[in-house]
């Protein structure tokens, strides 16, 4: 009888009263989001629509495509964007090359018990890219390979500076991929080679892809190290940009340039499919 | 076999990356100009370029800025990006997706885009693009998007119920997020912190658009000293500056690892 009366009561749904009033003076969660709302709409989004703006007009504030026929029927800038994407594609290519075994190793040995290998190499992030520069450079003239050719010290300095954002993404890929699956694949028969290609590889593609982005598109707009390294010889297409801002006052064509820029970057990004940077620049140490 | 592989390719990496920060931090015990085996060997090692260093009035306010400069926009960026991840955590709707979609804006535009367009807007709106208030909101600009990435995984892994709970209790959402969320998303908010600061300290081309007239920052003025030298050097002083920096950042990462690693035990 009891028995009965508990199942009936509990059977009935329970009323859930939830406190009348959630705010305080009109305070809710969702209204922190609008500083930095209003920020980013004031600081970053406006600024490129400005952006837009500048580059379809000329000096005179009238509409015009001229900032665009200029840049692609020049052939410095041509030249000039063509050696960025070349610069930029060989680090990329090196240091995916020189990164990924580093990653490998500690991600699988028993090398990086404790995480101080780790430490050691994705530290000089933390030191300042122009005193890292100057650094190298020091070294290089002091050896004698600076004096060889602007080129190759260009891409020794832009691997210097940029191989830690390629470790880092590829060993968080790899440290925290399923090992059994590389057992399955030995179990079955498959030699270590082809593990790797077949397994390994394939799963560390969001690494790869992180990495790239994190190496290709500063290292085709970071005048610093080219500028640094290649003794003046060395132009690329965010000194470009630099130019028509500082030297020549041309801000129309600055812009269109800017622009241009912009489009390669979001073709990059549909490429690589993506940024996934909550895993990148060393955000869990 | 493989394990000596291993530790050849690793130490051979480790070489590539320290060889250089080796060579600067023992030419800043040589007082020379040029980089050379036969300089040191000619003038010897001494403390000279760390009293040229102190000794300089102008590199060392360069240094206090700086380090100026990024405290007050790590602080900043802080307020801002841990607001802005609670707020776009919470807010389902579209707000709060358009707002996490233009914070990815700056972390892939590259930064000279990002500098230019701020030049543009300054210079359209208050006819002025340099001054600090304009260095301090470019700072922002590209440190507060890595505050808000480093916040937000923090919110979702949270007990939802925890904030509902200190409601129910009789806490008003103000105090219940200032006593039961943020002590949660505190390690997150820590490291956009950190984050934030050697984001500033680091960055180049933002302050080189932005900064007002006799102001630098030490990449500003070590890349300008760079360009000026035409002997392949970098000015001898700024050798003991960078050995200094080296130091001190080896000795912070190394603490907070062995600090980091001590707390792991103790659970």
């Amino acid at each position: 009888m009891a028995n009965g009366d508990i199942k009936r009561i509990s059977r009935e749904p329970i009323k859930y009263e939830a406190p009348a009033k959630r705010t305080l003076l009109g305070f809710s969660r969702k209204q922190l989001c609008i500083p930095y709302g209003v920020f980013l709409a004031c600081f970053v989004v406006l600024p490129l629509l400005l952006i837009v703006f500048y580059s379809f007009t000329d000096s005179t504030g009238h509409i015009s495509i001229n900032n665009f026929v200029k840049f692609f029927s020049s052939a410095t800038t041509l030249t000039t964007v063509i050696i960025s994407i070349l610069l930029a594609l060989a680090t990329t290519v090196i240091c995916l090359l020189l990164a990924y075994p580093v990653a490998y190793i500690l991600a699988r040995s028993n090398l990086n018990k404790g995480g101080t290998l780790l430490l050691l190499f994705i530290m000089p992030m933390w030191i300042n890219f122009v005193l890292r520069a100057m650094a190298m450079k020091d070294l290089l003239t002091m050896i004698g390979v600076f004096e060889i050719n602007p080129y190759l010290s260009v891409i020794i300095g832009m691997v210097y500076d940029y191989l830690p954002f390629m470790i880092m993404p590829l060993y968080t890929v790899l440290v925290k991929m399923d090992k059994s699956l590389i057992e399955a694949s030995q179990d079955l028969g498959a030699s270590p080679v082809r593990t790797f290609f077949k397994v390994t590889l394939p799963l560390s593609m969001p690494g790869i892809a992180s990495g790239i982005t994190m190496v290709f598109m500063p290292t085709m707009t970071c005048y610093v190290i080219s500028d640094t390294f290649g003794n003046g010889l060395i132009t690329i297409i965010g000194k470009l940009i630099d130019e028509q801002f500082t030297t020549f006052q041309n801000w129309n064509l600055g812009s269109a340039m800017a622009l241009v820029l912009l489009v390669i970057m979001l073709i990059s990004m549909w490429v690589t499919g993506g940024f996934k940077s909550e895993d990148t620049r060393g955000t869990n140490l | 076999m493989k394990k000596f592989f291993y530790v050849f390719y690793v130490a051979l990496i480790l070489l590539f990356i320290y060889a250089p920060i080796f060579t600067l931090v023992l030419y800043s015990f040589v007082d020379t100009p040029v980089v050379s085996i036969e300089q040191a060997f000619k003038i010897g090692f001494s403390f000279d370029l760390y009293k040229k260093l102190f000794n300089d009035a102008a590199l060392m306010k360069i240094v206090w800025d700086t380090l100026l400069l990024a405290g007050i926009v790590a602080v900043l960026s802080t307020l801002l990006g841990t607001a802005g991840a609670i707020g776009i955590y919470y807010s389902k709707g579209k707000l709060g997706k358009g707002i996490a979609t233009a914070n990815q804006i700056p972390v892939i535009n590259a930064e000279i885009v990002t500098a230019v367009a701020l030049v543009l807007l300054f210079a359209l709106v208050i006819k002025e693009s340099r001054s600090y208030v304009i260095l301090v909101v470019g700072h922002l600009i590209i440190t507060t998007p890595f505050v808000v990435l480093s916040v937000l995984p923090k919110l979702k892994q949270m007990d939802p119920n925890m904030y509902e709970a200190a409601l129910d209790l009789g806490a008003s959402p103000f105090k219940a997020l200032i006593k039961v969320v943020l002590p949660e998303i505190f390690p997150g908010i820590l490291s956009g912190f950190m984050l934030a600061i050697t984001l500033s300290l680091d960055d180049y081309i933002i302050s080189a658009y932005t900064k007002p007239a006799g102001f630098d920052t030490i990449s500003t003025y070590v890349y300008g000293a760079m360009a000026k030298a035409n002997a392949n050097s970098s000015l001898p002083a700024l050798r003991a500056l960078s050995a200094i920096i080296f130091v001190v950042i080896i000795l912070v990462v190394i603490g907070k690892n062995i600090y980091a690693t001590r707390k792991e035990k103790q659970r």
